[in-house]
């Protein structure tokens, strides 16, 4: 008797899309100082599924406008306390409205409804209750009462987790006291601006939040306006260096949350069927797009045989499909540039004489796929063992000895994340110490809570962003000039 | 052929043991979690419903069992829908050792010929007996027409390190189950506690010529946990990737809804593989879950929620 | 012969890289002049490649210098201030003839330069547990935060705070396990190898701590594209050279932190500007 998983579409009627949504300053919805719009497309289907408002420098004036106003007038003097508790009906009216917003994430972003719904919405919930915490006890944020707020924070957020970002911006920005003008990814402004009604239904000041949505023009135009005070981008290295320079001449200041190239390290003692479940998370997870994904795989070699047939049977049962679906594991890639981006490195993966192997899966007709992908036989040499790929595909590194482990993993500019898997506590330990990244995950992967401050090394970013870690960059210290 | 890889000298024994890879339990109960979200509907669930009844090992270990419950039981095992012949029978019955004539008897007088009657033995549930009366219990219930003995592990020796002992009594068992009867070892993971502990009791049985591994008596709790019967899951495949020796798995204990049974058969889909999905090498054990598939069944059927006295009660 | 005839051994001040002391390689120096005009020394005029030999040598020693246990650290950093101590006229001095200031404004400066090192040495042990954390995640894990050495850290002190600003951007580097390239100011060279050379008779390893003398405005353009530098402490830096460092530095984002004139220094931020939180999750269970 054959049993295979019917699919399991999750209803969409409880999301009602407009055609339109405008931009989001001082509490209104706004519509383009421009009058253009720009579509977002569903990449599982080609589908428009709404359009979105095209911000312009007046659009950004405004919106930074609505910010500074809100800030000098109302959210600078509100007691700390107060600020908190709108933080609390945040995190409430998320929770109330989850499916809802897991629903649209999925349509607008691609990612499997399972990721959405057990994954981003919880964890976005959970940070504006953890920061609302935060509001009124900010003295204990590590500066003593040598801080202040500093104004007008702008934000900028990436298409990966384009909820859970935001949440990461705005929940600690808001705590600590500051104004936010946010523009969210231009292939995925949906939740954004379903956040923006929950900001009205939490009848936050007008002006506290604003989102403006666009493109990269937009982002520049935010980046450059002389009203922001502290700027804070969540994309890749490129990106953010670029902002770096654009402000070097500027007294803002700057957080970033940029690329990697995790190292996910199994050593021959490891817990080996949960290590390979680690591997399947670390770079599977969101289909590949994430910054601290385990796109190293770093194998100690005696065990390599095996985690690699292990690992082979594990990826094919990898369900590929429709993200609607709530047995779909691996949803669609975001957008067609990215696609493009990681066709070309696999290329390069096989080009320069890795051992290509993919799970073999049926892609859907439309829509915007890659299989899961698997290189063994890679060096460090290859591009595909440096350069960030953002998707689901693996870069298979052997070693012998555990120093030998940590001096390949820690050889990348990058350093947001790296897994040790090793049931042996004094290796584990010292494995942790010598890796140089952010975020070490042991015997896991892919972990993230409010409490735990999460961000990079090197070229990976600068600053935190959750826990006590995470305000210090929405705190301006009274010391520093 | 494991058999006679292990030298099973006290030490070799433990050593192999000692070697498995260990199991992160935070791990293993994420992968469990994991796949409880699986969403089986409309046909798939169907045919689930259909494949878990077939899989059922129908069961009644108490104190109070009559030869009256027990004719009860096999009829039902037989026919677990009377008004609907498109229902499977189920696995087996399983039963204490007394009972194993009756069972037999009234499933062969009523055309159950191909279920096999499984029998508890060696002390089953605890344990605690001589070895010669664990020999004799098996012996009586292989004679009296058992095909199945679920044999339950020394769990005190085991958990002593005395694995060479617990080796020796399932390869006792073995023998006298020769061709006649499958040997279905329990390991009471509950007792165990560890999931290091289950994977090295899985493969202990296994190695020791197990046909089938099961997680529990029943009288403990916690019994089949989903790491406990993802685990044992791995084992298994791991065994028969190594070996090529296909060896099956039997939760039971805690098995009630067919939620529950349908989670099992993801468990087993996504972990063990499709080899799995068969009565020969996956068994429930369970009693009141019978009827909850049932009632699945009748509400897939007829779109509407059954009643309970819709179904027998025993 | 009387003492006043006596021709002065007039001393040379070489750059201090690597626990050594050594010339130029571009065999400059330029002329150090007090407030009147009058020549005081030839001190070496640092160039692009002593900068870089500096880099090699910080590097070298980051990871014994962060490896070595806190304890040990804090020891080092008290070692320094004792022999300080004992040698403070000799910075008194420097500071005098560098600034022309007066004798009692000199030792002000210096002793508190000195009570500084102190109050470092003790930060070495605690900082973990000042900045570190434990963090109570929502699931079966173990997770806590930690505060590393960022590694090697060019320091550009602030000139008006004499001995102990320059004491202070120090000690606030190294006592967390980095590593650190002075790039001292080019009108106060003499504090700075006068400092060195006590360096180099304290426990302070190697390569830990290199001073160049010559142009910051000369040196800070290859500081800041230096792919080896992992950060910048620009508070002796003017707001346009602060600009190019910045824009440079974004090339290996290099943490770059500029701090207000303060009175006393001791300020926790100097010691946070150049570190790395850590943050580890473990699985809990049996």
């Amino acid at each position: 008797m054959v049993f295979e998983y019917a699919p399991s579409i999750e209803s969409t009627t409880i999301l009602k899309l407009a055609n339109r949504y405008q931009h989001f300053i001082g509490g209104k919805m706004v519509a383009p100082a421009g009058g253009k719009y720009f579509d977002s497309l569903n990449p599982a289907t080609g589908e428009v599924v709404a359009q979105f408002a095209q911000g312009s420098k007046k659009d950004v004036d405004k919106a930074v406008q609505a910010a500074q106003n809100a800030y000098d007038k109302i959210w600078k003097k509100m007691p700390a306390a107060e600020r908190g508790k709108y933080l609390f009906r945040i995190a409430r009216i998320i929770q109330e409205r989850s499916r809802e917003l897991a629903v649209a994430e999925t349509i607008d972003n691609g990612k499997p409804i399972r990721e959405t719904r057990d994954v981003d919405v919880p964890l976005v919930a959970s940070h504006f209750f953890y920061h609302a915490g935060w509001a009124d006890k900010l003295q204990y944020a590590g500066l003593g009462d040598k801080y202040s707020s500093y104004g007008v924070v702008g934000q900028i957020i990436p298409w990966n987790f384009p909820l859970l970002m935001l949440s990461w911006k705005i929940a600690p920005a808001l705590a600590t006291g500051n104004t936010v003008v946010l523009k969210p990814a231009e292939t995925t402004p949906l939740t954004a601006m379903l956040f923006a009604e929950i900001c009205q239904q939490a009848e936050l000041p007008a002006g506290v939040v604003n989102i403006i949505t666009g493109d990269g023009e937009t982002g520049k135009e935010l980046v450059n306006h002389p009203g922001i005070a502290k700027i804070a981008f969540t994309g890749s290295t490129e990106v953010g260096r670029i902002i770096a320079q654009s402000i070097g001449n500027t007294d803002k200041a700057l957080s970033l949350e940029l690329g990697g190239k995790g190292a996910n390290i199994i050593f021959e003692d490891a817990p080996i069927d949960e290590a390979v479940e680690g591997i399947i998370n670390g770079i599977f997870f969101n289909q590949g797009h994430v910054c601290c994904a385990g796109s190293r795989l770093l194998v100690q070699e005696n065990v390599a045989g095996e985690v690699i047939e292990k690992l082979k049977k594990r990826m094919s049962l990898i369900r590929l499909g429709n993200p609607l679906d709530k047995n779909t594991d691996l949803g669609a890639i975001n957008n067609a540039p990215q696609l493009a981006k990681i066709k070309e490195l696999t290329q390069a993966g096989i080009d320069e004489g890795a051992e290509f192997w993919q799970a073999e899966v049926n892609l859907p007709t439309t829509g915007l796929w890659c299989p899961p992908t698997l290189f063994t036989g890679v060096w460090q040499s290859h591009r595909i063992a440096r350069e960030e790929i953002f998707g689901p595909v693996l870069s298979t590194i052997t070693f012998r000895t555990p120093e030998e482990a940590i001096e390949k993993a820690n050889n990348t500019p990058y350093g947001l994340s790296a897994g040790v898997w090793s049931d042996k506590g004094s290796r584990t330990l010292w494995a942790a110490s010598k890796l140089k990244a952010g975020v070490i995950w042991s015997n896991t992967f892919n972990k993230f809570d409010p409490t735990s401050p999460f961000g990079g090394y090197k070229e990976s970013g600068w600053g935190r962003e959750g826990g006590r870690h995470g305000l210090l960059p929405y705190l301006k210290s009274s010391v520093k000039g | 052929m494991m058999r006679i890889n292990i030298d099973s000298t006290p030490s070799s024994l433990k050593s192999f043991l000692n070697e498995l890879p260990k199991v992160d339990q935070v791990g293993a109960a994420a992968r469990a979690a994991m796949l409880a979200t699986r969403s089986i509907k409309n046909d798939s669930k169907k045919k689930a419903i259909d494949l878990a009844i077939s899989m059922v090992d129908l069961t009644t270990l108490e104190g109070s069992d009559t030869p009256g419950k027990i004719k009860s039981l096999v009829t039902k095992a037989l026919h677990p829908d009377p008004s609907n012949p498109d229902v499977p029978h189920v696995g087996a019955v399983c039963v204490y050792n007394d009972m194993v004539s009756i069972a037999r008897a009234e499933l062969d007088r009523i055309g159950g010929q191909s279920i096999p009657v499984a029998a508890v033995s060696t002390a089953f549930p605890s344990g605690r007996a001589s070895m010669a009366v664990k020999i004799q219990d098996t012996q009586d219930a292989i004679a009296a027409g058992a095909s199945e003995i679920d044999m339950v592990i020394d769990r005190g020796a085991f958990l002593s390190g005395d694995y060479k002992l617990v080796f020796d009594e399932i390869v006792a068992i073995k023998d006298i189950c020769g061709q006649k009867a499958h040997l279905k070892v329990i390991l009471e993971t509950g007792e165990l506690v560890t999931l290091d502990n289950v994977r090295k009791a899985s493969y202990l049985a296994m190695a020791a010529g197990a046909d089938f591994i099961r997680t529990s008596t029943g009288k403990i709790s916690p019994a089949a946990t989903p790491p406990v019967v993802l685990v044992m899951l791995e084992a298994v495949r791991d065994f028969y990737n190594t070996l090529g020796i296909q060896v099956g798995v039997k939760p039971a204990g805690g098995i009630r809804t067919t939620k529950d049974a349908i989670r099992q058969l993801v468990f087993v889909k996504e972990t063990a593989g499709d080899l799995w999905l068969d009565p020969r090498f996956f068994r429930i054990g369970a009693s009141a879950l019978l009827n909850d598939l049932l009632m699945q069944r009748m509400k897939l059927q007829t779109g509407y929620y059954a009643g309970r006295n819709y179904v027998t009660i025993d | 012969m009387a003492t006043s005839d006596r021709i002065d051994v007039k001393k040379t001040y070489k750059l201090y890289i690597n626990g050594e002391f050594v010339r130029s390689e571009s065999g400059r120096s330029y002329e150090l002049k007090n407030k009147t005009g009058k020549f005081i020394a030839n001190p070496a005029q640092g160039s692009r490649k002593d900068l870089r030999d500096a880099v090699t040598a910080a590097r070298a020693a980051h990871s014994g210098w962060a490896n070595a246990t806190a304890y040990n650290r804090g020891q080092v950093l008290y070692r320094v201030a004792e022999v300080l101590e004992q040698r403070k006229n000799e910075l008194i001095t420097a500071y005098t003839l560098e600034t022309g200031s007066t004798q009692s404004v000199a030792q002000k400066n210096v002793l508190a330069g000195i009570d500084y090192w102190v109050w470092a040495a003790g930060w070495s042990d605690k900082i973990a547990t000042v900045l570190g954390s434990t963090n109570p995640v929502a699931g079966p894990f173990y997770n806590f935060t930690a505060p590393e050495s960022l590694g090697v850290v060019a320091n550009f002190p602030i000139i008006s705070g004499g001995f102990l600003a320059l004491s202070a951007t120090i000690a606030s580097t190294i006592v967390t396990g980095n590593t650190s390239i002075v790039v001292a100011n080019e009108k106060s060279p003499l504090i700075a190898i006068t400092l060195a050379e006590i360096l180099a008779t304290s426990d302070v390893p190697n390569g830990v701590v290199n001073i160049l003398t010559g142009k910051d405005s000369e040196l800070q353009p290859w500081v800041a594209s230096h792919m080896e530098i992992d950060g910048v402490e620009a508070s002796g830096l003017n707001k346009k050279s602060l600009g190019e460092l910045k824009i440079a530095g974004a090339q290996n984002f290099k943490r770059i932190a500029y701090f207000k004139n303060s009175t006393d220094y001791k300020e926790i931020e100097r010691l946070s500007a150049f570190i790395e939180y850590k943050t580890v999750w473990h699985t809990v269970g049996y």
